[in-house]
């Protein structure tokens, strides 16, 4: 079963302009608030009309502005999980769950919803209302309510923001125990860069409506097509680049020349690094500068739980406050250096560094 | 002692109360999903008999279903008067308590969240179980005050009544004309009796509705109790 869209709809900001093949696998889609995300979803799922295109679901066609084909969101079985999971507050769980089952006989409806409560572990909660349910609770009968109608394809709109942090790898444990038996088109919709890579096997990256990337996961964080999906996917070191005749690379920003091992068929614009690839030297072996081995001086340090993130400074000096680098380490490494001196040597290893055409 | 009146006066206000309903809340329906400069002008008509002095509406009503009027015409080529028969007092009641239920219901309608209406399409439901399990339900408490205000108003109608249905003991006479003409006639006592039974109705009516609704709500007598 395979979900086609490909639509075009002019926001009051932006137009959103998509288009994507969604197979069996569960896909993310990331992009910051306002992205155009929500409403890409309310357009599959027959909520929104957009202003031209068409959506393809197995062989219905959903939406085709040319032939004039609109089916209404009541036709489409798409089960949708709305960001606050509209619950009908005058309704208890198994009511909610049994929402969709109407044309069903009662005993085939008390069946249907029997089994699915029992799948999402709300049995003991089946005559509660939702005002009487936790936020991860309401989460699954939400869930539950939106694959009680057989549905061909699930859309879920950030499920797990509204969730206290505690609650989120457990819901997130459900989410996927789901999708490993749902099979069919399932699209989620996150700002959340972590949540869109464990939850996802394929990414859309959405940027003012647009598709900043659209790939597999694993290709899109190694190596992002342009500096924005570098941004996107929580990527904070960047430089302009230029390419050096011998295949080295001048990274411009950072004053440094590096090797870099990604082919690109496009001059780079820019090179760039993830903060946790940076890697700190603490002995320096030997005299000969090593490949991609630079002294920096620390600039300013800021504390995670687990982790430090270091403002670095390619150059002895410079302006009060600017940074080339910033870098996380863990605490325990941070610990066994700290009290060196500065500089220190940082080697951002050719493996690491990508490069990005725009 | 003749108890018309409180029949009259009862069935009227039911009628004109039920008619109200179901036309103040399909009315509220219809507007809910339409807008538009010219739809602002309807608003304003609909509302208009709350502001108008009620004998003002019952002239226009006597204009529109008078002998002479378009709506009278209309009824003639059936042999059906309505002024000064029961019926009108029914039309008076309605095209005055019409705009309570109008406005309340359609507060009611506009708190409901969309996103609960939007969850039921994407579940299957036709408008009409989107509008039966899910507006209405939902926008019930404040489709049930609008209700109440409604009856309470279609019950103290007089002006336009008057004017209508003018005062036909055992046919048009509501409780209110009564209570006017025993005054009137210097009938003290009479009116006093009047009054005193038109409150009665009235507090049972409305202590009776308000302790119904306060008892209405999802799964709170549950929550109270844990």
């Amino acid at each position: 079963m395979v979900l086609d869209v490909q639509i075009e709809k002019k926001l009051p900001d932006f137009e959103l302009n998509v288009a994507f093949t969604a197979s069996e696998a569960p896909f993310s889609i990331l992009g910051p608030s306002g992205a155009g995300k929500t409403m890409l979803l309310r357009c599959i799922s027959g909520l929104e009309r957009p202003d031209q295109g068409r959506i393809a679901l197995k062989d219905r066609v959903l939406f085709d502005s040319e032939q004039n084909i609109r089916i209404p969101a009541r036709r489409r079985r798409i089960g949708m999980v709305f960001q606050n999971y509209a619950l009908f507050p005058h309704r208890t769980v198994e009511e909610n769950v049994a929402f969709g089952l109407h044309q069903l006989s009662s005993e085939e409806r008390a069946a249907r919803v029997k089994a699915l409560i029992e799948r999402t572990h709300l049995k003991e909660l089946a005559n509660r209302y939702p005002r009487e349910l936790s936020g991860g609770e309401q989460q699954r009968t939400a869930l539950a309510r939106a694959l009680a109608i057989d549905p061909e394809a699930l859309l879920l709109d950030e499920p797990l923001s509204a969730l206290d942090t505690h609650l989120r790898s457990q819901v997130e444990a459900h989410l996927q125990e789901v999708f490993s038996t749902y099979q069919r088109p399932t699209l989620l919709v996150t700002h959340n860069i972590e949540e869109a890579y464990r939850l996802g096997e394929r990414l859309l990256v959405l940027s003012r409506g647009r598709m900043a990337a659209y790939g597999s996961k694993e290709g899109i964080f190694r190596h992002p097509p342009s500096r924005e999906v570098g941004q996107l996917t929580g990527c904070k070191n960047f430089s302009r680049a230029r390419m050096n005749a011998d295949g080295t690379v001048e990274a411009l920003d950072w004053g440094c020349r590096l090797r870099v091992d990604q082919a690109i068929s496009k001059p780079p614009a820019y090179v760039g690094i993830r903060a946790h690839h940076i890697d700190f030297l603490e002995a320096r072996t030997g005299d000969d500068a090593p490949e991609n081995v630079f002294p920096c001086w620390l600039v300013r340090a800021s504390e995670t739980p687990f982790r430090e993130t270091l403002y670095l400074r390619l150059r002895p000096h410079g302006e009060e406050g600017a940074y080339d680098l910033q870098a996380e380490v863990f605490k325990e490494k941070w610990e066994r250096f700290r009290d060196v001196p500065c500089p220190w040597h940082v080697r951002l290893s050719p493996e690491s560094l990508f490069l990005m055409p725009e | 002692m003749d108890w018309s009146p409180v029949w009259i006066s009862l069935a009227t206000s039911v009628t004109a109360t039920a008619i109200t309903l179901v036309v103040g809340l399909a009315a509220a329906v219809w507007r809910e999903r339409h807008s538009g400069p010219a739809l602002a002008l309807l608003d304003g008509i609909l509302l208009l008999p709350l502001v108008l002095p009620p004998t003002v509406v019952g002239f226009f009503l006597l204009l529109l279903f008078g002998r002479h009027g378009p709506l009278g015409k209309l009824l003639l080529r059936f042999d059906a008067t309505v002024v000064f028969s029961w019926p009108a007092t029914v039309i008076a009641a309605t095209v005055v308590s019409f705009p309570l239920m109008y406005i309340t219901a359609r507060a009611a309608l506009e708190q409901v969240e969309p996103g609960l209406l939007q969850a039921a399409r994407t579940l299957g439901a036709s408008e009409w179980r989107v509008f039966r399990e899910i507006a209405l339900p939902l926008a019930w408490p404040g489709v049930l005050a609008g209700t109440i205000l409604s009856f309470a108003r279609a019950l103290g109608e007089f002006g336009a009544t008057l004017m209508i249905a003018g005062n036909i003991p055992g046919r048009t006479e509501t409780i209110p004309i009564a209570i006017y003409f025993a005054v009137e006639a210097d009938d003290i006592q009479r009116a006093l009796y009047w009054c005193a039974v038109d409150v009665v109705i009235s507090l049972a009516l409305l202590s009776g509705l308000y302790y119904w609704t306060r008892t209405q709500g999802f799964g709170r007598a549950r929550r109270l109790a844990r």
